[in-house]
């Protein structure tokens, strides 16, 4: 009888399906569209880091005789009110939309995931970190950022910072919710009966559950923060026109929207196809990190 | 167990007959899960589906019912017919007919099995509204309110009206086979129905059913991997494996001659309900002591207190006093609600006992604050029921095995050296420590777990239901392991278990719980060998298959019985 050898047993060597491990490595192929997805952004990307080196004009120089030229030889994508170069102006204008929407995910991750653990770990300091982050989600973003520019000077500081604070209180929430079941787990129990420290047991055994839809969180609040960016630079609540973005572009572009469209045009079209490619990257990062959502579809 | 239900040779047309049933996964290269299954069923006769986790016995049940998961299992072959309709050609629309007229299924969860935004009396009502056109509302109501009559519950009025939340689990499986039997199916599929409730409410459970097949003349297709549930139900029995029929025989033969390898391991490895012999005491030291150990929930806020409102408390343990000594094992055992798990968190301080104080070695840790009861946590280890949550799935076995021994300061290397060695005495390869949990099975983990609680020298290892989650002959390993461990390392075991059969097998000292007091404590042969108390006697007449001796293929006589007087004869 083979109950005495466990390991002459076959199930040594079979792995048993796995029911919680995170599958990084993609098993089937990604599906058509976040393989475009994936593709416009890393152009984007390359873009606006290479935009010194891509530009033809300079973002800010100014050419009175060439104004609101049609695209040609000089300006391949025409030039605006003040004959700067439209595309150069673009190309310079994803740097602030990237680093915003990077930024922005970044650190509302690295203030929210450790508030997050806390208020989840100690019942105590739950009550008090979540009445505050009620408090935050109050606020909204935009109304803030105004604030914010009418009391300090508007640059990608500050309005990030005002991007950020609304966003927090949501990482906060999803981690919290996310310990709280977590902490239940036999295994932290373990943890704790070996002796581990308080830190140990949050960092080491509860933050990682954490990270895969706070990965798929980041790529929202990235999205919506280069969204946000846009309007406020819109409204010109933004950072100022010194520094090309594509919500001033925009606005700039507005009052000659009748005859020259494409003022408005294509630097819409790019924030377009970057916020979609960057939803479509985290509805894809999400199925895979979450198989329990794979069936339900795309919509959020 | 009544003969006259087992088909003679002219057998009747039987109700259920599976021939050659082959089903695989749909994923590529298709993975076969039943390799073509046969069996029968006549009228109302119960057959049991015997077999481990992963034989496909829950597959079989599924297919029958057409109820495959879609899109991941698909039958491929073989022709299953209920009454001689074919179920796999049947369209959806006749199958949804036939489920709950001709066949309906009960689950094992009944927790989960009811809608809980219903009442309970309006979804059984449902299945009539679907099924019985014809049916006015009065009439509907009267058939679940006699539904509900037969299946014994009290007060059936307030029961029609109640949610699921209001009933205990018996009384929500009872519902579940009054929703099952309210159309009088032909067939009546049980998975696992018992499983998830306490030995005497199943008990009532398994006779209800028994009564109510007999009343209706229901074929009942019972699932279990439990032998003693089998030994008391089924009329014959087929045993399944890796997706295949080991062997199908009426139950009589299959108790004590079972033809093939596989089946008499599956009987061998049933512990026995007889406590084992009395070990002698090598070692008066007490490694741990509870002394009037009490655990309240709900205490009174102190507003609540000042406002003067009653506080609503429960008392989950009360009053709990044992002593373990060095190189014994003592059983808590208890129903669900019984407090034996809280008394187990308390001794491990993962939940604070309010009052009472717990020793080990011979200090008072109940009261110690985070710091202070650092040094004594190492003594006291536990291993946890669910072998599948209690390793961190993001670590590697050596990583978790040497979790322990580094917080104590020992340096990694010697505790990696340490943890390849608990490996090895825990029946592991060495590699093990590189990989991880997920790439080994539920016995495995539960040695690895064994393993780490090792790894920090306890002198007491508290295993909570540790063997409940493994297959019978798993479980008869592990349980092998832990005798083993306990006489080379001399560490004494507190053993959470609701099941007597084990307890009877591993346990020196027993100790029955019953509502957070402990009702019987003593020498293993006598709790359970000769029970005094009302409650012990009860849990040890419920449990399952107890007129028989698995592993010597033959009934047993002289389990006391029903009618024996309570004194003490066997002291």
């Amino acid at each position: 009888m083979s109950l005495t050898s466990p390991h002459a047993s076959p199930g040594a060597a079979v792995a048993k399906p796995s029911r919680r491990r995170l599958r990084w490595l993609p098993r089937q192929r990604p599906g058509w569209a976040v393989i475009v997805a994936a593709v416009c952004l890393a152009l984007i990307v390359i873009v606006a880091i290479l935009a010194p080196w891509l530009a033809p004009h300079g973002p800010l120089e100014m050419s009175p005789a060439n104004r609101l030229k049609p695209p040609g030889e000089a300006y391949w994508l025409g030039s605006d009110a003040y004959g700067r170069d439209l595309l150069s102006r673009v190309l310079y204008g994803a740097r602030v939309s990237l680093m915003v929407g990077i930024g922005s995910a970044l650190i509302s991750v690295v203030v929210g995931l450790p508030l997050g653990i806390l208020a989840g770990f100690f019942r105590g300091l739950d009550a008090v970190i979540m009445r505050v982050m009620d408090g935050l989600m109050a606020i909204p973003s935009v109304l803030l950022a105004i604030a914010i520019v009418s009391l300090v000077s508007a640059n990608l500081w500050t309005v990030m910072a005002a991007i950020t604070i609304p966003e927090i209180p949501r990482v906060v929430r999803l981690v919290r919710s996310v310990v709280l079941s977590a902490r239940e787990e036999p295994y932290v129990e373990a943890a704790v009966s070996l002796g581990s420290s308080l830190f140990t047991v949050m960092w080491r055994h509860l933050m990682p559950n954490t990270l895969a839809p706070l990965i798929v969180m980041s790529t929202y609040i990235c999205a919506s923060a280069i969204l946000t960016e846009a309007i406020l630079s819109f409204l010109g609540a933004g950072i100022g026109t010194e520094t090309p973005t594509w919500g001033n572009i925009m606005a700039e572009g507005r009052t000659y929207f009748l005859i020259k469209p494409s003022l408005i045009f294509w630097p819409g079209i790019l924030l377009s196809v970057c916020i979609l490619s960057i939803n479509l990257l985290g509805d894809a990062a999400r199925d895979r990190l979450d198989p329990r959502l794979q069936k339900r579809g795309a919509a959020q | 167990m009544s003969d006259d239900l087992i088909p003679s040779g002219a057998a009747p047309a039987p109700v259920l007959d599976i021939r050659g049933l082959q089903v695989a996964t749909q994923s590529s290269p298709a993975k076969p899960i039943l390799k073509g299954i046969d069996f029968a069923i006549a009228p109302g006769e119960t057959l049991c589906l015997v077999g481990e986790s992963g034989s496909g016995k829950s597959v079989t049940s599924l297919a029958v019912m057409g109820l495959l998961p879609k899109g991941s299992l698909k039958a491929v072959g073989g022709r299953i017919e209920l009454e001689g309709d074919s179920l796999l050609e049947a369209s959806p629309t006749r199958l949804r007919d036939l489920r709950a007229s001709r066949m309906a299924m009960i689950f094992q969860e009944p927790m989960t099995a009811l809608n809980p935004l219903m009442r309970v009396g309006e979804q059984i009502e449902e299945v009539l509204v679907m099924h019985q056109r014809g049916l006015s509302a009065r009439q509907r109501r009267d058939r679940v309110l006699d539904m509900l009559d037969q299946v014994q519950l009290p007060d059936i009025e307030r029961v029609h009206a109640s949610w699921p939340h209001q009933l205990s689990g018996g009384q929500r499986q009872r519902i579940m086979i009054a929703m099952a039997l309210v159309l009088e199916p032909k067939l009546l599929i049980a998975d696992e129905p018992t499983t998830a409730l306490d030995v005497t409410t199943q008990k009532q459970i398994l006779k209800l059913i028994k009564q109510l097949q007999e009343r209706h003349g229901t074929s009942v297709l019972f699932i279990t991997h439990d032998m003693g549930v089998v030994a008391d139900i089924a009329d014959r029995v087929c045993v399944m494996r890796h997706g295949e029929v080991v062997e199908t025989q009426p139950i009589d033969a299959l108790l004590r001659r079972p033809t093939t390898d596989y089946t008499r391991q599956l009987l061998t490895a049933v512990p026995s309900l007889r406590p084992r012999a009395s070990r002698e005491v090598a070692d008066r030291e007490i490694v741990l002591e509870a002394i009037e150990l009490e655990k309240r929930y709900g205490q009174a806020s102190r507003w609540a207190r000042l406002a003067g409102k009653a506080s609503a408390q429960t008392l989950a343990a009360s009053d709990i006093n044992f002593a373990l000594t060095r190189g014994r094992t003592l059983g808590i055992v208890g129903e669900s609600g019984s407090g034996k798990s809280t008394v187990a968190r308390c001794v491990m301080r993962m939940i604070e006992p309010t009052g009472g104080g717990v020793r080990v070695m011979g200090k008072d840790i109940a009261s110690l604050g985070r710091a202070a009861l650092k040094p004594h946590r190492k003594r006291i280890q536990m291993i946890f029921q669910d072998p599948f949550r209690s390793l961190n799935p993001r670590l590697t076995i050596g990583t978790s095995l040497i979790e322990g021994p580094v917080n104590y300061g020992t340096p990694r290397e010697q505790a990696l050296a340490r943890a390849a060695e608990l490996l090895e005495l825990v029946g592991l390869p060495k590699d093990a420590l590189a990989r991880y949990p997920h790439q080994f099975s539920g016995g495995q983990r539960q040695r690895i777990a064994i393993a780490r609680a090792l790894a920090m020298e306890p002198d007491v290892l508290v295993a909570d239901e540790a063997v409940s989650a493994l297959d019978v002959s798993v479980q008869a390993q592990v349980l092998g392991l832990l005798d083993d461990i306990q006489r080379r390392l001399g560490v004494a075991v507190l053993f959470i278990t609701h099941d007597l059969r084990v307890a009877a097998q591993i346990c020196d000292e027993v100790m029955v719980m019953q509502k957070g007091v402990v009702v019987e404590y003593g020498p293993a042969s006598r709790v359970l060998g000769a029970p005094e108390h009302a409650y012990t006697r009860s849990l040890m007449l419920a449990a399952p298959g107890r007129h028989w001796d698995f592993a010597g293929f033959r009934p047993l006589k002289s389990v006391f019985e029903e009618t024996s007087p309570v004194t003490a004869t066997a002291r």
